[in-house]
């Protein structure tokens, strides 16, 4: 029996038995979310790379694909995912990674097409609550039929229902690279780096802790020895900056994993790249800022509803990334939406998912 | 190519109520209805479906829109926005029961931000302007549809268009950052953020190319980019069709990402010449536009692995851009392409099928076996880097027969887009005029669900409803039409 018709079957039988699904791939992101209900469904056994054609720039897997037999597929060929989703080391799923939505340090550099998980689908299968399989956009670059479905279940966390498999842009790996770091306060940090986004610089990862700035250099070489001359800075070795870009991306770097006092909590912050330093908003604790400013995590205990006006205030929205269960039940995970979203997207999700058997909560309370 | 049925009697009591309630909050002079002043609005880019509007409604304020929109739902009046009216599937197409919602007078740069390079625009400032605003700030807007010098950007945002720089920099969803708007119901709201991302799910991806659907857009917050120090273009010849197409696949095998990579065929370089000298080889039975952009060195490193990928494959000449103008020159040619082709035949039908790059070969020989059946010429260009074909079928609509033709030349040859793993819209867009086409791309499961995301957004489907998704109804109609062997009902009716 193939694994979607055993999916099909708990589906159908979960409404009768008054029971939610829980759906998990590689389990990496268990942390991720509002809550984990339901009896969980394990959908990584539906697996495997469907098709590959470099010249394409086009894999489609199946949604319980480990992301790591996709990123040695595609090396392969010099190919990449572009989005450096998180926990590949961890054993992350494709299908996981792209119902999170989560992009790694590469998600804001700037002129290439290079951006987050969303940017890179082209088409998705799915199956919804009623064990019906939907397939949505394709395999080609270009595709304006219909509405863009399979952009939309990226980061729905699950709740749409599950997705077994999905079409992603890859692109070359850059020919070369070179990080280099220089010591910066966070205002300076803000400063610069939106200055250089502005000029045609090969920079495909920005990050700022503690007055160390990070910056890598992705492209030609030609372009990338130029912009070692502009940027100036200290040259670090390939072998160090790999695993410092990873350690960000897969949250193993020591700002994560340092001990944390109990009562602190990871946010993430979500804001336009200009936004000033946020302790001028009143918030507290330790900081590491990526994506050339437009995502910051900070390590604090200090309230949610702080730390939420802090987001909205500097135009962006706050995360509570990872947190105790207690803590979580204490506050949304996500910014709660306003009144016209709350209404389209339970609309949305009831289309999909009409008995709302996925992912219960995850979300929203009441997704 | 499925107009609807004209509807020339517009309901004058409906029509004057529905004036009257616009009026009570708008300027008397933008809000239209008698048929000399509401006739400009009568097509978009599509030109052959028209259909004069009970109602043209010119907002000018956010307020009026949200009102226009309100007091439209609660009349049960259908709504059809519209940009600049550059659109080639009959996406702006008016309804004769129906409000259309002209937004050219929101046309103002709100802001430009260099520090974080994003603009805020309004939905009727044109694509170009937006580039030219910010210039100065070696900043431009990146997705270049090819009318680009009249199209809007809200428009851009309902089509999610693209252009012949995609391939690299992304389609309209990869460069907006936000849309606001007002729903059907009038209610303000946001899709995205200044932010990155957003909470909740990503409806910014669902309602650009929503083609005015869900929402009507009346700002709009853009990403700039840094304008390259450099751009050159390579002209490259081929004497076959297939090794023009394989060349492209083997410039992406060699890790290359062009900034832009065009085919056209041997008719329409042809045609092109005539028009506008662009210095094509008109002996090669299909050209090749591949450009490079970055840094100078970068920019010559990149040219010097291209033409080596092209020597490899086949070519026959070589012509790089010595200078802006020579490249601008090598340019003019492919965006003139479609006025080019208008000028040698009565009419032209333009098709907008993309696939994947692998089948371009294959695509072409099916496109002129179908030349053979259906006895019309149809020159071709590609946007080859990403698989979107242009093929022009040539015909003379006077003829009621070449019409036939065409119909099921271009029939054939989307439902062979699809079947070699493609789509029947790469940029165009579905609008009125592949809205059958729709019924062989998706299945009866897909349909429902896009009706069901457009139910979510609105319930009475009053914004722009007969556009873009068929009804299932409409499919089990068209389903019947191919069982009779592809032969249209109502021939006598107008489809173009």
């Amino acid at each position: 029996m193939d694994a979607t018709d055993n999916f099909r079957s708990t589906i159908l039988a979960a409404p009768g038995s008054g029971q939610t699904l829980r759906l998990r791939g590689g389990g990496t992101k268990d942390f991720y979310g509002q809550a984990l209900e339901g009896e969980v469904l394990d959908v990584s056994t539906h697996r495997g790379i469907v098709s590959y054609e470099p010249t394409e720039l086009v894999v489609t897997a199946r949604g319980g694909t480990p992301l790591r037999e996709i990123e040695a597929a595609l090396a392969l060929h010099n190919q990449m995912l572009v989005f450096e989703p998180p926990f590949i080391c961890t054993g992350a799923t494709l299908g996981g990674a792209m119902a999170a939505g989560l992009s790694g340090p590469r998600r804001a550099a700037q002129g290439l097409y290079y951006g987050a998980a969303r940017d890179f689908v082209l088409g998705a299968k799915l199956m919804d609550g009623r064990g019906d399989v939907l397939t949505f956009g394709g395999q080609v670059m270009k595709n304006v039929a219909g509405y863009d479905v399979a952009r939309l279940l990226t980061g729905s966390m699950g709740t749409l229902g599950i997705l077994l498999e999905l079409s992603l842009k890859v692109l070359p790996k850059p020919v070369a690279t070179q990080t280099v770091q220089l010591a910066m306060d966070e205002d300076a940090f803000l400063t610069r780096v939106n200055a250089w986004g502005g000029k045609p610089l090969p920079i495909t990862a920005a990050a700022w802790h503690a007055g160390i700035t990070s910056i890598r250099l992705e492209g030609a070489q030609a372009a990338v020895s130029a912009a070692l001359v502009q940027l100036g800075g200290e040259c670090v070795e390939e072998k160090h900056a790999a695993q410092l870009w990873r350690g960000l991306c897969d949250q193993t770097g020591a700002f994560f994993t340092n001990a944390m006092p109990e009562e602190d909590c990871l946010w993430r912050l979500s804001v336009p790249s200009t936004a000033k330093p946020l302790s001028q908003l009143g918030l507290q604790g330790t900081q590491l800022i990526e994506w050339g400013g437009a995502q910051r995590w900070w390590r604090t205990s200090q309230p949610a509803a702080l730390i939420r006006e802090a987001a909205k205030s500097a135009g962006g929205h706050a995360t509570l990334f990872r947190a105790t269960a207690a803590q979580k039940q204490a506050t949304a995970v996500f910014t709660p939406l306003d009144a016209v979203h709350a209404r389209i997207q339970m609309k949305l999700k009831t289309q999909f998912d009409p008995q709302r058997i996925f992912n219960r909560a995850r979300l929203f309370a009441g997704t | 190519m499925n107009a609807p049925a004209p509807k020339p009697l517009i309901d004058l009591l409906r029509q004057s109520r529905v004036v009257a309630a616009l009026r009570a909050f708008m300027p008397e002079k933008n809000v239209l209805w008698d048929a000399e002043d509401t006739k400009p609005y009568e097509c978009d880019g599509l030109s052959a479906y028209r259909q004069i509007p009970m109602v043209v409604a010119l907002p000018e304020t956010e307020e009026q829109v949200a009102r226009i929109l309100k007091t439209c739902f609660e009349m049960n009046v259908p709504v059809v926005p519209r940009g600049a009216g550059t659109g080639l599937s009959g996406g702006a197409l008016p309804m004769g029961d129906g409000v259309l919602l002209g937004l050219g007078k929101f046309n103002k740069i709100i802001s430009v931000d260099h520090a974080s390079r994003t603009a805020r625009v309004q939905p009727g400032v044109r694509n170009l302007a937006i580039s030219e605003a910010v210039a100065h700030l070696g900043l431009y807007y990146a997705p270049d549809p090819s009318s680009q010098i009249a199209c809007s950007i809200g428009g851009n945002v309902g089509e999610n268009s693209g252009g012949v720089h995609c391939l690299k920099y992304g389609l309209t969803v990869h460069n907006v950052l936000r849309v606001k708007g007002y729903t059907i119901e009038g209610e303000a709201i946001t899709f995205g953020s200044e932010a990155l991302d957003a909470p909740g799910y990503d409806l910014l991806a669902l309602v650009i190319g929503s083609e005015g659907m869900l929402a009507v857009t009346t700002e709009i917050t853009v990403k700039l980019v840094p304008k390259p120090e450099k751009q050159q273009v390579i002209l490259a010849s081929f004497d076959t069709v297939e090794k023009a197409g394989n060349a492209v696949a083997e410039i992406i095998a060699a890790g290359i990402i062009p900034a832009g990579l065009e085919m056209m065929d041997q008719a329409a370089t042809r045609a092109v010449e005539e028009f506008v000298r662009a210095g094509y080889d008109l002996d090669a039975a299909a050209i090749l536009l591949c450009e490079s952009d970055g840094t100078p060195e970068e920019v010559a490193e990149e040219i010097t692995r291209m033409q080596a990928v092209f020597a490899k494959s086949g070519a026959t000449s070589m012509k790089v851009s010595q200078s802006e103008p020579e490249r601008l020159k090598a340019w003019a040619g492919r965006k003139a392409a479609f006025p080019a082709v208008g000028r040698i035949s009565p009419d032209y039908y333009c098709m907008d099928g993309t696939i994947p790059r692998k089948n371009l070969g294959q695509i072409l020989r099916f496109i002129a076996a179908m030349e053979v059946k259906y006895g019309l010429k149809c020159p071709n260009v590609f946007h080859a880097g990403d698989g979107n074909l242009h093929p022009l079928i040539l015909f003379d609509a006077n003829d009621a027969d070449q019409l036939h033709r065409t119909e099921q030349f271009a029939a054939e040859v989307l439902e062979k887009c699809v079947e070699l793993g493609g789509t029947i819209t790469g940029e165009h867009g579905v609008g009125i005029e592949k809205i059958n086409q729709m019924c062989i791309q998706f299945g009866t499961k897909e349909i429902e669900a896009f009706l069901g995301v457009k139910a979510a957004f609105d319930e009475k489907r009053l914004l722009n409803p007969d556009k873009n998704i068929p009804t299932l109804h409409r499919c089990a109609e068209y389903g019947g039409m191919h069982i009779k062997g592809g032969a249209l009902p109502h021939p006598e009716l107008p489809r173009f």
